[in-house]
């Protein structure tokens, strides 16, 4: 069991035309949780804009609120503030045409790869033979053909995130809320994946926010990067610190220097919003 | 050891340990040990006696009186009670844990009850339920109904109420409704835990068995002990221990392969 089987098996026919059911829309937006000091901003006036088909990384220290903000958007919180839409509605609860990948996969063990993937196309009342047509087919775009039978499992953590993400994909998401999905995974693997999500992304034309600790990854798959700042823990709500585009063009190179460049411009505001807050 | 692999190196050693224990027994009773708790080994039939007695209780033939080859008639009139008791407490403590698990109003109100219950044993059920049901089939069956229900519903309930919220989260990102949730995934995720919980009830069942049949019942293989205990016979008793044994070692056999059966590859039992 290589992850060698991550080189592409099929490539994505674009199913998705790029339209507006794809925007994100976060317009002073806040959650506060109640505690037995009183409330406490968890996060607070954060407005961002994501184009349909963007692909926007969130980054910042721990405890900056970038996940609670992505499971807002997933629909498993609800904010106490301000205006969160996708697609022009506004999210009341979790829903299909946003998919999620967590850190921990989140699969059912007790399914096989091909039936987790099938799972949501089932859920959406696809009829058996089209959505095992369509679980061979997202299984084949993430090469795991070979392990369509087996369980979870049996699977190396990669590959089970490949399962997720096939998972996801499936169900044809507007937008793709990714919360440090290669987060458990070896550098290698890790590097590979980021490969993946950029071919994918760019086939499937799905918007996607993804939140990661790695400054690397947001830079190589990110058109933009917002830098996150504060924290409950800070004293000083979350919130969106700066908002970095990342204009670099042709094929990413994770050592040349301008890619450096963007990557220590980043760190520093990073950084900078630890101290500050 | 190693020319036969290590499973057959381990039946060795617990079916020689069986042979020690036998040979013990032989030694003790020829010997009259007399043990711990001032046991006196002098009273026990010899292996060889309850073997041949065993053997006359499921065949007949060497003794040929009224306990020859009842060993069926009775051991399928525990197994039905068994059965039963243990069929109606899973039907009715499943659900009943799933709901506690997963609706925090449901468990408000059925755990201080269920708290309550708990903890009065069986035998102290008996009396009661000699006065309210009378003597009979029924009333064994209810108590162990009473006695498999709890280990059923605690173990359903945690396995509920351990089944990670990110499963919810993922089967309500793809699309899965609310009310969906219960079956798709709740019940699958709890499943290994649910099973857990069978088996202990299960095995609670036949313990209760000989308690509920010892008033009133004339087929069962407690009755059968009991008439035994009366007619001062050690070795129908010690027969009928040995059934009894083999016959809750191999029902959880039947449940677990049962189930795997019904599973097939689903990592859905534990391993055992």
């Amino acid at each position: 069991m290589t992850e060698k089987t991550a080189t592409p098996g099929a490539t994505v026919r674009p199913h998705r035309v790029v339209d507006e059911s794809g925007r994100v829309l976060l317009q002073g937006v806040g959650k506060q949780y109640a505690t037995r000091r009183g409330p406490v901003d968890a996060v607070a006036d954060v407005d961002l804009e994501v184009a349909p088909g963007e692909f926007v990384a969130v980054v910042g220290a721990s405890g900056c609120g970038k996940s609670t903000l992505l499971r807002i958007l997933a629909g498993f919180e609800r904010h106490t503030a301000g205006v969160v839409e996708v697609g022009g509605r506004p999210v009341r609860r979790p829903g299909p045409e946003r998919g999620v990948v967590f850190q921990d996969y989140g699969l059912f063990p007790w399914l096989t790869v091909a039936e987790n993937v099938r799972y949501g196309p089932r859920q959406r009342r696809m009829s058996r033979t089209a959505a095992k047509r369509r679980a061979a087919e997202y299984i084949e775009i993430v090469g795991l053909t070979r392990f369509a039978d087996r369980y979870p499992g049996e699977l190396s953590g990669g590959m089970q995130q490949r399962v997720a993400i096939a998972r996801v994909l499936a169900n044809d998401p507007a937008v793709l809320l990714m919360d440090e999905p290669f987060g458990a995974l070896d550098a290698l693997t890790r590097t590979s994946m980021q490969h993946e999500l950029r071919r994918l992304h760019v086939e499937t034309g799905a918007t996607v926010l993804l939140v990661t600790h790695s400054i690397e990854e947001a830079v190589y798959l990110a058109d933009r990067v917002v830098v996150m700042a504060g924290g409950a823990s800070h004293g000083v709500p979350g919130h969106v610190k700066e908002v970095v585009p990342v204009t670099l063009v042709g094929e990413r190179d994770v050592n040349a220097p301008d890619f450096n460049a963007v990557e220590r411009q980043i760190a520093a505001l990073v950084h900078a919003g630890v101290g500050a807050g | 050891m190693s020319r036969w692999g290590p499973a057959a190196g381990r039946f060795a050693l617990g079916a020689g340990f069986i042979a020690f224990i036998l040979l013990m027994w032989d030694l003790g009773v020829r010997g009259e040990w007399v043990l711990l708790f001032d046991i006196k080994m002098g009273f026990l039939p010899p292996p060889v006696d309850v073997a041949k007695l065993l053997w006359d209780f499921a065949f007949g033939g060497v003794y040929d009186d009224a306990f020859s080859g009842s060993l069926w008639g009775h051991l399928g009139a525990s197994s039905l009670r068994v059965l039963a008791g243990f069929g109606l407490a899973a039907a009715l403590a499943i659900p009943l844990g799933v709901l506690m698990g997963r609706f925090p109003l449901v468990l408000a109100t059925l755990d201080p009850a269920v708290n309550l219950f708990r903890p009065i044993p069986a035998t102290a059920w008996v009396p009661l339920v000699l006065l309210i049901i009378g003597f009979g089939s029924q009333a064994t069956i209810f108590l162990i109904t009473i006695s498999a229900f709890f280990p059923i519903l605690l173990n359903t309930l945690s396995a509920t109420r351990e089944v990670s919220p990110r499963l919810v989260e993922a089967a309500l990102m793809l699309g899965t409704r609310p009310v969906g949730v219960l079956l798709k995934v709740v019940v699958p995720a709890a499943t290994p835990g649910i099973v857990s919980g069978l088996r202990i009830g299960l095995g609670l069942a036949w313990v209760i068995l000989v308690l509920g049949e010892s008033n009133g019942i004339d087929t069962g293989l407690g009755s059968m002990i009991m008439l035994a205990r009366e007619q001062v016979r050690t070795d129908r008793i010690v027969v009928g221990m040995i059934v009894i044994g083999v016959a809750g070692y191999l029902s959880d056999r039947l449940l677990v392969l049962g189930l795997k059966g019904a599973f097939g590859r689903r990592p859905l039992v534990r391993a055992s």
